[in-house]
């Protein structure tokens, strides 16, 4: 062996075990999160208990998962069943082979980035359906065949957005994506409104569908507890359960560390000064407290409510964006 | 929703049938709604609920309860219906007697389909059977109970 | 139902929804048959929690089932409290001291502000919104810190006694309704904003689950349902008791029939509420709480009278029958729940599994209260 392939090797063996490390510490630390700003908002106190501020409670609740037996229900569909919480979590954490996030830090750098993530993404949606179809049971099928109906309603608008981005800025590489919003926040996707005067609102369009792919509130209709029970999870207990869970927050982790590349300049300062992995995870992070506080402040949409927002108003909207672009393009 | 009959012009429907049916059990009186919680109390005979249930439905009166009182030393079953009128507030009682060994009158879930539930709670409780009723089955009792607790010969 | 199963779709399935579900709120189970999403039949399964309180009313003296009051519909315990000692007070011919009538309607409307907070949170829950059930717990316990401190319970109140109550108010309790009442009217602008204008929200409720007048007459919905359709049927207009006549306040009727008019009306009554209790606090008269010589073993003459109340959920009745001996001959109770919930399976044909659970959430119902 060479001395490059041990490199390699190496490299990508660091990557393996850093990515996989960085998806299971965001899904546990984004519960504890998600929990201490719903108590914050909400006039409690979250968890308290289990070290300082509660800061052990997601070991706590890891332990408490892994220690519960699997049930398997009598009609289920045992491989499928059985596979669906495996493969759920696949996907999202395969998507952060190619995030960069800094200058340095990119498992992959490859110019299809973009499109890498969208494919594994899409993914996760058969997943769950497959896992809702599995259950046998009549809460989990109605779920399964809501999130199929969702999916297909806001990967539309979510494709149609970063298309007209990708035409803008000439690559499906995030590294150039970013490297083209160097020097102030001026220069953010977010904020070229010479391209494309729409931008804010492209932005906005991406973070609806990020809610709505990722299954969170006020979209969660794959879960929907006051209605479904627990949607396609109802059937799965133990640690069956908590891989959907984390899953959910990595699938946040990636929709974030996206919309900071895509539009909110990446590990570049807003201010031109001292680039680097803290300004992306600064932005990230801010993204997905975002996401938690939309989560805590409105009620759940109904079913048609949502996929009217999509084929009525985001998808026109997302299509104007892109027309927009083109014109734009062909006239500066 | 129109307003009410005046509690005369309810009373005199209410003698038609009394008069048509030329029954002495039937009887018709205004009462002091402070001393007994209703304007007008009716008895009328077990087969013409129905006939008042519908005069009370054209009166545009709500159902409010039906229930049964086992009178185990008459050897009769009372059932009482309370109607009152929702927007002048007026209220009409209406009873009826059948025998205890044979408790059956007809229902009135056809005129008001709120008292589906009420007769079959009755029924439930006392055993009277509401012929015509859509489906007499247990409501709050289990599904295969075959006593009626609210009897006063009822012993656990 | 033989028509109706004609016409269910061939692949049409039955989903149970309870006896344990979210959207039930206890032991309720509807039976649902549904064709996709789209309710077909809901058949409602009742008597899960039923204790024959019923029976329990004619085993034993009146006094002795005085606490069972509190345990059928325990969010709003108060009323029917009210309403069962105002049924044996009727029928005994007791007159009640002023100070106490204007006691139990304080107490009564408090009791009625402290319904509608849980109503709305839990309603909002049902929807898919967590956090406003804490804001409404937060006041919610307010009132239940203030009627403990007069009752003894915050739960299950048994705080009426045939011609009074068993504890006079003290000033602490005066000073903290009052202060009460300031702090619920400076909470209603941040309910408004934070519920009332939310668009989910409203999109969920406006034009949602509709109810007409008429269906609420045929089947005796009463209550805010009522009033959401349109009808200002309140027992406290129609049949004013205890001291309802001497105060000032308006029955808040929306004619929308829908979800959201049912949410208006609650939170205008929580409004309407907060100035009954007002008024009461000043008009409060000097004097005793309690009639004299109420025996201690009640024998109510022979005969039977009909008593009604307006709970928080509607037109909670009491018919008592008595021959003339310490125990009750019969006793029904007509709890407004009861015919609330018997209208949904007529009102929910042809509704979206969502909106139909919206439908249930907005009727209010407390499941013990149906059971009894």
């Amino acid at each position: 062996m060479t001395e490059g392939m041990v490199m390699n090797l190496v490299r990508l063996l660091l990557y393996l075990v850093g990515m996989i490390g960085f998806a299971a510490f965001n899904a546990a630390y984004l519960t504890l999160l998600e929990r201490k700003q719903a108590s914050w908002m909400q006039l409690r106190r979250g968890p308290t208990e289990v070290g300082p501020w509660g800061l052990l409670q997601p070991v706590a609740d890891g332990v408490k998962l892994m220690s519960k037996q699997l049930l398997l229900p009598r009609d289920v569909d045992v491989p499928l069943f059985l596979l669906g919480p495996i493969m759920v979590v696949v996907p999202p954490i395969l998507c952060l082979v190619t995030i960069p996030f800094s200058e340095t830090l990119v498992a992959r750098n490859f110019n299809l980035g973009l499109l890498m993530i969208f494919a594994f993404g899409a993914i996760s949606t058969f997943v769950l359906m497959l896992a809702g179809l599995a259950s046998a049971n009549k809460f989990s099928s109605i779920a399964a065949a809501r999130i199929v109906a969702q999916n297909i309603a806001y990967e539309i608008p979510l494709l149609v957005i970063v298309l007209s981005l990708v035409m803008s800025t000439h690559s499906f590489n995030l590294h150039t994506i970013v490297d083209q919003q160097a020097g102030g926040f001026w220069h953010w996707n977010l904020l070229r409104l010479g391209t494309n005067p729409l931008m804010p609102v492209a932005f906005l369009i991406y973070f609806i569908c990020l809610l709505a792919e990722s299954n969170r509130a006020p979209f969660d209709m794959v879960e929907a507890e006051s209605e479904l029970v627990a949607g396609v999870f109802t059937e799965y207990s133990g640690m069956g359960f908590g891989l959907f869970f984390i899953a959910e927050y990595v699938n946040i982790v990636v929709g974030c560390c996206l919309a900071t590349i895509l539009f909110l300049g990446g590990w570049h300062c807003p201010f031109g000064l001292l680039p680097g992995l803290h300004w992306f995870l600064i932005k990230m992070y801010a993204l997905c407290v975002m996401v938690v506080w939309v989560r805590w402040s409105f009620p759940r949409t109904q079913f048609y409510g949502l996929l009217n927002l999509s084929w009525k108003i985001l998808i026109p909207l997302a299509l104007a964006n892109l027309l927009l672009t083109a014109v734009m393009l062909k006239l500066f | 929703m129109e307003s009410a009959m005046p509690v005369k012009d309810l009373k005199a429907s209410f003698e038609a049938i009394a008069q048509r049916d030329a029954v002495s059990q039937s009887l018709v009186a205004e009462t002091d709604h402070a001393a007994k919680g209703t304007n007008l109390d009716v008895t009328v005979p077990a087969e013409r609920v129905g006939d008042a249930a519908r005069i009370l439905d054209l009166a545009a009166y709500m159902i409010e309860a039906i229930t049964g009182v086992d009178w185990l030393a008459d050897k009769q079953m009372e059932i009482v219906y309370d109607f009152v009128h929702p927007v002048s507030g007026e209220r009409v009682t209406v009873r009826a007697r059948v025998p205890r060994d044979k408790p059956e009158l007809p229902s009135i879930s056809a005129v008001f389909p709120g008292a589906n539930w009420h007769e079959r709670e009755t029924h439930d409780f006392f055993g009277i059977v509401f012929e015509g009723h859509p489906g007499l089955i247990p409501l709050l009792l289990p599904e295969d109970a075959t006593f009626h607790p609210l009897r006063k010969d009822f012993a656990p | 139902m033989s028509s109706d199963a004609q016409a269910i779709h061939h692949e049409s399935f039955v989903l149970n929804v309870g006896p344990q579900h979210p959207a039930t709120h206890g032991v309720l189970r509807i039976k649902l048959t549904m064709d996709g999403e789209y309710i077909v039949d809901a058949e409602p399964v009742i008597g899960y929690g039923h204790r024959m309180h019923e029976k329990m009313g004619e085993n034993r003296s009146y006094a002795k089932f005085l606490p069972n009051t509190g345990r059928m519909d325990y969010v709003a315990a108060l009323f029917n409290g009210h309403g069962y000692v105002g049924a044996v007070e009727r029928l005994a011919g007791l007159v009640v001291p002023e100070r106490a009538e204007y006691i139990r309607v304080i107490t009564c409307e408090l009791n009625r502000i402290a319904s509608h907070l849980l109503w709305v949170g839990a309603f909002l829950v049902d929807l898919g919104g967590f956090t406003p059930l804490l804001y409404c717990f937060d006041d919610r316990e307010h009132i239940l810190d203030l009627i403990e401190s007069v009752t003894g319970s915050r739960l299950t109140f048994c705080y009426f006694r045939f011609g009074g109550v068993c504890n006079d108010v003290d000033d602490n309790f005066i000073v903290g309704a009052r202060d009460f009442v300031a702090s619920m009217r400076s909470r209603m602008p941040m309910y408004d904003a934070f519920v009332s204008k939310n668009i989910i929200f409203r999109k969920r409720c406006e034009g949602i689950g509709i109810l007409s007048a008429d269906d609420c007459r045929k089947y005796g919905a009463t209550g805010p349902v009522i009033r959401g359709s349109g009808v200002a049927y309140d027992v406290r207009k129609m049949e004013p008791y205890s001291v309802y006549s001497q105060l000032d306040f308006n029955v808040p009727v929306y004619t929308e029939c829908d979800c959201m008019a049912r949410y208006r009306v609650r939170i205008d009554e929580i409004v309407e509420s907060l100035r009954i209790v007002e008024q009461a606090l000043g008009k409060l008269p000097a004097g005793p709480v309690m009639a004299d010589k109420v025996p201690r073993a009640l024998k109510p003459p022979k005969g039977d009278c009909y008593f009604n109340v307006e709970s928080a959920r509607g037109s909670f009745g009491v018919r008592a029958f008595s021959d003339g001996s310490e125990n009750a001959y019969r006793l029904k109770l007509r709890s407004p729940c009861f015919s609330n919930l018997s209208l949904f399976q007529e009102c929910s044909r042809g509704m979206l599994l969502t909106d139909a659970l919206a439908l249930l959430g907005s009727l209010d119902l407390v499941i013990p209260d149906i059971d009894r």
